[in-house]
Formats: C-alpha cells, sequence, structure tokens
C-alpha cells in the first residue's frame, strides 16, 4: 500500500496537475476566440437574467449552452427541467420566460392561453425500438405496420409470418413478444404514439398519441432506465427509448422502414434526414411571401425521403413574445442565434442531432425579424 | 393566582404546535379536494367505478389502482406481521439476551434505507430471481390456484408486495418490540409461576396483553404501504388492469401519481390525478379510523384484557 501511494504521489499528481493546466488552457483559448462575436450579441453591459422550464430531455443541452453563454455575454439563463407538461403550463401563467417542450402546444392550449407562442425547433430527438433477442445474428428489421401491431397486442409471438418477412435468412424465435412501455408521462411516449397514430389506423382509431395513452398490452416501466432495464432482462421483450440513452448504452436498434421502403438505424445523418426531408416538403413554411415567424411545430414523424429515420421529432423552446416584452425577447433571439447556427456542435458532442445547417439559419432569420420588427406572428 | 410568564409561554408554545397539524391537514386537504373538484364534478363515477384510464380520451376510471393499492397492501402486510411479530417476540422473550440489541438494530436498519434502494434491489435481484426460479416453481399450481398463473414476466403484484413487506416489517417489529418490552414482568413471572412453558407465557400471557398495541403497529405498517410510491413504481409493471393473479402487473394510486404528475399538462389530466390523490387520503383515513375502531374493541371486549 505504502508504496502505491508514493507512486501515484511521484506519478499522479504531477499528471493531474498536467491534464488540469491542460483544461484550463484549453476552454481559454476557446472563450477567447468566440468572444468577439458573443460580446457584440449584447449591447449593454448590465447583467440580464432570465429563466425558464420545461422538458427534460434537451436539458443536459441546454444547460451546457447556458453556461457557455453566460461566460461569453452578461446574460444568465436559469432553467428547470420540470418536464414538457410544467413547461407550457409556467409559459402560459407567465411565471417564466420561456419554456421548453418535446411536445407541441395543441390548438386548443394555443387559443386558452390567450397570447401568441412561439415554438422554436432548437434540437432534433428521436426514438430508438430496442429488443432481446438472444442469437439473433442481424440487427431486427420491422416496418411502420408490424411494430403497431406489436403494441397493439395483434402480433404476439416472434416467430410470426410477418416479423419473419421482414428478416429473411434469420431464424426467428418461437417466443411470446413483451411489450414494454413508458409509465410516467413523457415525450418520448409522444413521438412514438405520435409515429405509430401516423402509420397505423387501427392505432390511431386505439390508443392514439400523447405524453399518456391507454397502452393495450405490455408492462410501463419508469423513465429510459426503467423500460431499457426490463428489456435488458427479459429474452423476447421489446421497448421504445429515447435514442440517445440507447445509443450510450449500446442497446440493439430496431431498423425502422421508412416512408421510402428503406430500413434505417437511428444514427445522427439518419434523423437530422427527416428534419431536412419534412421541411424540404413543406416549402410553405419558409415561403418567402409569408411574413413572420412560421408555426414550427411539425411532426416529423414517417417523414419522406431514402435516408430519413422514420421516429423523429424537434424540441422546442417556448417564447411568448408579448408576455416578456421586447427587451427580452431580443435577449432570447440573440441567444438563440448564438446556440443554433455558431454553436451547433455542442449539440453532436453530447449525443444529440443539431438541426440541419440551413434550416437553423431559415429559422433564427425568421425569428429575428418577427421580434425586431415587434411583429407577435403566428404560433 | 395567576400562573407563572414561563407556564403560561409553555401552554402557547405546545398549544400552536398542537392545532398546527390539524391546520396542515385541513389546508391539505382543502387544496387537494379544490385542484381535483372539476375531476370529481366531471368524473366522479368514472373515478369511482370506472376501470379505464385513457388520458387522449379523458377516461379516468381508478378502480384498478384502487384494487391494487389495496391488494399489494394488505399482501405485504399478510407477510409482514408474522415476521415482524417474530422478529419482536425474539427480541423480547424467546431469543438469547446478547443478540436482542443486534438483532433489532438491524431490523431497525431496514427502516432507513431510501425507497429508491428498495425498488433498485427489486428490480435488479428480486424480479430476475422471482422470474427465473419462484414464478415457474409456483406455475404448476396455477392449475389449481388462479393466484398462480402466468405469464410470469417479473414485475408484478407479488413482487409489489414483497418489497413492500420488507419496507415495512421495520414498523411494525420496532412498535411491536416497545409494546411487547411494556408488558409487566409480573405478568411473565405469573404465568411462569403457574407452570407455564416460554412458548405458553408468550402466548397466554404477553401477547394478549400488548393485542391493541401489535394492531396499532400493524395498522401503522399499513398505512405505510398505501402511500408508497416510487419502489412499488418500479416493480409493479404499472398496468391499469385489474389482476387476475399474483404475477400479473397492476398499478397503485401513489405510483399512478408520481408516473404521470410531471408531464400532465391538460387540466382534465391534472384534475383526475388531483382527485386520485383525494381518494387516497380518503382511503388512509378510512384504515387509520378502522385502526383505532380495532384497537378499541381488541382492548375492551376480548379475553386477553382481563390481564390487562
Amino acid at each position: 500500500m505504502p508504496r502505491l501511494s508514493l507512486s501515484f504521489r511521484r506519478v499522479g499528481l504531477p499528471a493531474l496537475a498536467l491534464a488540469a493546466l491542460a483544461t484550463i488552457s484549453a476552454c481559454g483559448d476557446r472563450r477567447s476566440s468566440r468572444a468577439d462575436s458573443a460580446t457584440a450579441l449584447t449591447p449593454s453591459g448590465t447583467r440580464v437574467d432570465l429563466t425558464g422550464a420545461g422538458a427534460t430531455f434537451p436539458y443536459p443541452l441546454y444547460s451546457r449552452w447556458f453556461n457557455e453563454y453566460a461566460t461569453l455575454t452578461n446574460v444568465r439563463i436559469n432553467y428547470q427541467s420540470i418536464g414538457s407538461g410544467g413547461g407550457i403550463r409556467q409559459v402560459v401563467a407567465r411565471t417564466v420566460d420561456f419554456g421548453a417542450t418535446d411536445v407541441p402546444m395543441t390548438d386548443a392550449e394555443l387559443a386558452s392561453a390567450g397570447m401568441p407562442v412561439l415554438h422554436i425547433p432548437t434540437v432534433i430527438g428521436a426514438v430508438a425500438i430496442t429488443y432481446n433477442l438472444p442469437g439473433l445474428a442481424r440487427p431486427l428489421n420491422l416496418s411502420p405496420d408490424v411494430i403497431a401491431d406489436i403494441f397493439l397486442g395483434t402480433i404476439t409471438r416472434w416467430s410470426d409470418t410477418r416479423i419473419a418477412a421482414l428478416n429473411p435468412n434469420v431464424t426467428m424465435p418461437d417466443t411470446d413478444i413483451l411489450v414494454v412501455h413508458r409509465a410516467d408521462g413523457s415525450g418520448t411516449s409522444y413521438i412514438f404514439s405520435d409515429f405509430l397514430t401516423t402509420v397505423s389506423p387501427s392505432w390511431a382509431a386505439g390508443p392514439g398519441r400523447g405524453k399518456d395513452v391507454r397502452w393495450p398490452v405490455g408492462i410501463g416501466g419508469k423513465g429510459n432506465e426503467g423500460v431499457a432495464g426490463q428489456v435488458k432482462q427479459m429474452p423476447g421483450a421489446i421497448g421504445y427509448l429515447e435514442v440517445v440513452y440507447a445509443r450510450q448504452n449500446r442497446l440493439p436498434v430496431v431498423h425502422v422502414r421508412n416512408a421510402a421502403g428503406r430500413f434505417i438505424s437511428p444514427m445522427p445523418f439518419e434523423i437530422a434526414s427527416a428534419a431536412t426531408a419534412v421541411l424540404e416538403a413543406d416549402r410553405k413554411l419558409f415561403a418567402s411571401d409569408s411574413k413572420g415567424t412560421p408555426d414550427l411545430r411539425v411532426s416529423l414523424v414517417n417523414a419522406p425521403g431514402a435516408q430519413s429515420y422514420p421516429i423523429a421529432s424537434f424540441t422546442w423552446m417556448l417564447v411568448a413574445p408579448t408576455a416578456i416584452g421586447p427587451q427580452k425577447s431580443r435577449q432570447l433571439a440573440a441567444f438563440i442565434r448564438w446556440a443554433l447556427l455558431e454553436n451547433p456542435d455542442v449539440a453532436s458532442t453530447l449525443g444529440y442531432v443539431p438541426l440541419p445547417s440551413e434550416a437553423a439559419t431559415r429559422i433564427v432569420d425568421r425569428l429575428d425579424a418577427t421580434l425586431a420588427a415587434g411583429r407577435p406572428g403566428p404560433p | 393566582m395567576q400562573s407563572p410568564l414561563g407556564d403560561r409561554l409553555y401552554r402557547t408554545i405546545t398549544t400552536v404546535c398542537a392545532a398546527a397539524i390539524p391546520f396542515v391537514l385541513v389546508l391539505l386537504t382543502a387544496v387537494v379536494v379544490r385542484a381535483a373538484w372539476p375531476a370529481l364534478a366531471l368524473h366522479a363515477g368514472d373515478l369511482a367505478f370506472g376501470s379505464t384510464w385513457d388520458v387522449p380520451r379523458e377516461r379516468f376510471g381508478a378502480v384498478p389502482a384502487i384494487v391494487g393499492t389495496l391488494l399489494s397492501s394488505l399482501i405485504a402486510l399478510a407477510i409482514a406481521t408474522p415476521l415482524a411479530l417474530g422478529v419482536a417476540i425474539f427480541t423480547v422473550d424467546i431469543g438469547p439476551r446478547r443478540l436482542h440489541e443486534p438483532v433489532a438494530f438491524l431490523v431497525n436498519l431496514l427502516a432507513a434505507i431510501p425507497s429508491v434502494v428498495y425498488g433498485l434491489w427489486g428490480v435488479f435481484v428480486l424480479i430476475p430471481l422471482l422470474r427465473n426460479t419462484i414464478m415457474p416453481a409456483l406455475l404448476p399450481l396455477g392449475a389449481v390456484m388462479p393466484l398462480f398463473r402466468g405469464p410470469a414476466y417479473g414485475p408484478s403484484l407479488l413482487a409489489a408486495s414483497l418489497v413492500l413487506a420488507i419496507m415495512i416489517l421495520p414498523y411494525i417489529a420496532s412498535v411491536s418490540r416497545e409494546v411487547l418490552r411494556a408488558v409487566p414482568p409480573t405478568q411473565r413471572e405469573a404465568a411462569l409461576a403457574l407452570g407455564a412453558t416460554r412458548w405458553e407465557v408468550v402466548r397466554d400471557a404477553v401477547l394478549p396483553a400488548a393485542r391493541s398495541g401489535l394492531i396499532g403497529g400493524i395498522m401503522l405498517g399499513l398505512g405505510r404501504a398505501l402511500g408508497e410510491t416510487l419502489a412499488v413504481a418500479m416493480v409493479i409493471g404499472n398496468r391499469h388492469a385489474i389482476p387476475d393473479s399474483l404475477f400479473d402487473p397492476a398499478y397503485t394510486m401513489a405510483s399512478l401519481l408520481a408516473n404521470e404528475f410531471a408531464e400532465a399538462s391538460s387540466d382534465a389530466h391534472l384534475s383526475a390525478l388531483m382527485a386520485v390523490a383525494a381518494l387516497l387520503l380518503l382511503i388512509t383515513l378510512l384504515v387509520n379510523v378502522l385502526a383505532r375502531w380495532l384497537v378499541q374493541r381488541v382492548a375492551t371486549g376480548l379475553p386477553g384484557s382481563r390481564w390487562t
């Protein structure tokens, strides 16, 4: 033992010190290179405090963004990750300067809010389907209708002919399928049920879309970790997870057939492709003659395009310009410009999928135009 | 004679303290009922008798959660009570004296373990054990006893009841221990003098005298089991259906609240959850009233009381 600690003192401590120094200097470099562009964003020298609340999914990214932004400017942003539902409630109640949600507000919610609430996409999320089939040599291929029927309880065994037809040259085990879904209300459930509602008429007529839906079969796990834990433990299980969680835990993921008929795995490029394809297809969103910020509550599920992964969604920041006034609106717009255009790498390093740069530019330009003109614009 | 200032001050402080508890309880009830009011007005019948919980369609039937809450708590009580009484009797009357303190200490330590740790233990130890060993062994019994019919996934009413049983064990055991210790030694000596064996002393002299206190301890355990949230949510399978067998997934009211409250955004959903909270409050109240009634009945009417 003494020898061990001695050697740590000789080698370990200097190494640690060196590493610390290297980190500090690296940070210093980054800061100085970015400081010029960022200080220009906030003309006044007084400290500004903004508060926000909402979705938990983008929380790691937002807190990183807010921390870095605070070192570059005099704007401090305090964010509470209380869940999407809470984010919407707090914006409408005007207790925060902005909200965040994985689930867009419904028209009814917007109408009862009594003021325009802008939905600003910040980053793209996706849902991965994971499974536990020991000895399966290849990734599992599934089509949207088969996924819907598995979660509806119509397909109950892995040896079902429709599953076999999608996976030629693979022997599927003759075991029961156990469905695992989220028990807690969640944006992940919303995206997944939005997908199922879009692709399956019987799902649309049955459970429908929502953060909490009435799952016809299976057991409920609490949180991503609850679903992942139960799928990992039970051979024959299938469940859905937020994609970053699935990737970080190296879980097997289903290759899902997209609208173009190709089996796609949930990788960053394929997820971003869904956003590009949807925004391309919906040209009127950014048509040059329309004024103000477009209504970006668009769903990305079952997106067109050969590369698109079909179970993806934006996550949004919610800003109600009339509630917080022009000054705070402009400060938020400046932050969003910085986060989306100057700093997209942070999202990738944390495992998120940044908005495609062209889409980000359009969104930010429109946002600036809206807020500069003092127009609240459509939702 | 004027009472001294200290006395009056002391009296005021204790009165305020005593009044604070009912005040908080009343306030709490009022807030919960007020928030639950829209759902109670609109969906009262559904909440009390419906068994469909479908948030997008605003169907809020709470019967599966109510049944799951009562079943899991009662099964937990049925498992924990004999164990806890055994521990209490052992550490007061039967076991070797030098083991009394260590055993009691270890049992009390169970009460200090956070709920989430029990949940994790349930997920990673108990559920695999149930699924791979215990449930397959019990499944053949299912042919004659519907309680043990499969499919045996693991997360189930049984898993939740077992976790709850371990969680409430220390409460029942430590109250029982104190109650048994409070039985006067003369009681035991008298029974011994009449030629009773050690077991007969416990059975005929100690337990009957302690009966009302023991019931109080058991009811304390039941109250805790009814309200336990996180550990149950992690192992019960969270399914809105009345379980047919011990192996079926189920739901409890407390875990329903914990699961859905954070992300509930529609007013109807929030209000329905508040109504479930109000129902849970009501059930807890009823259980406590029942406990009071049992304790009084036992303390006055039954043969054991002739020694007290």
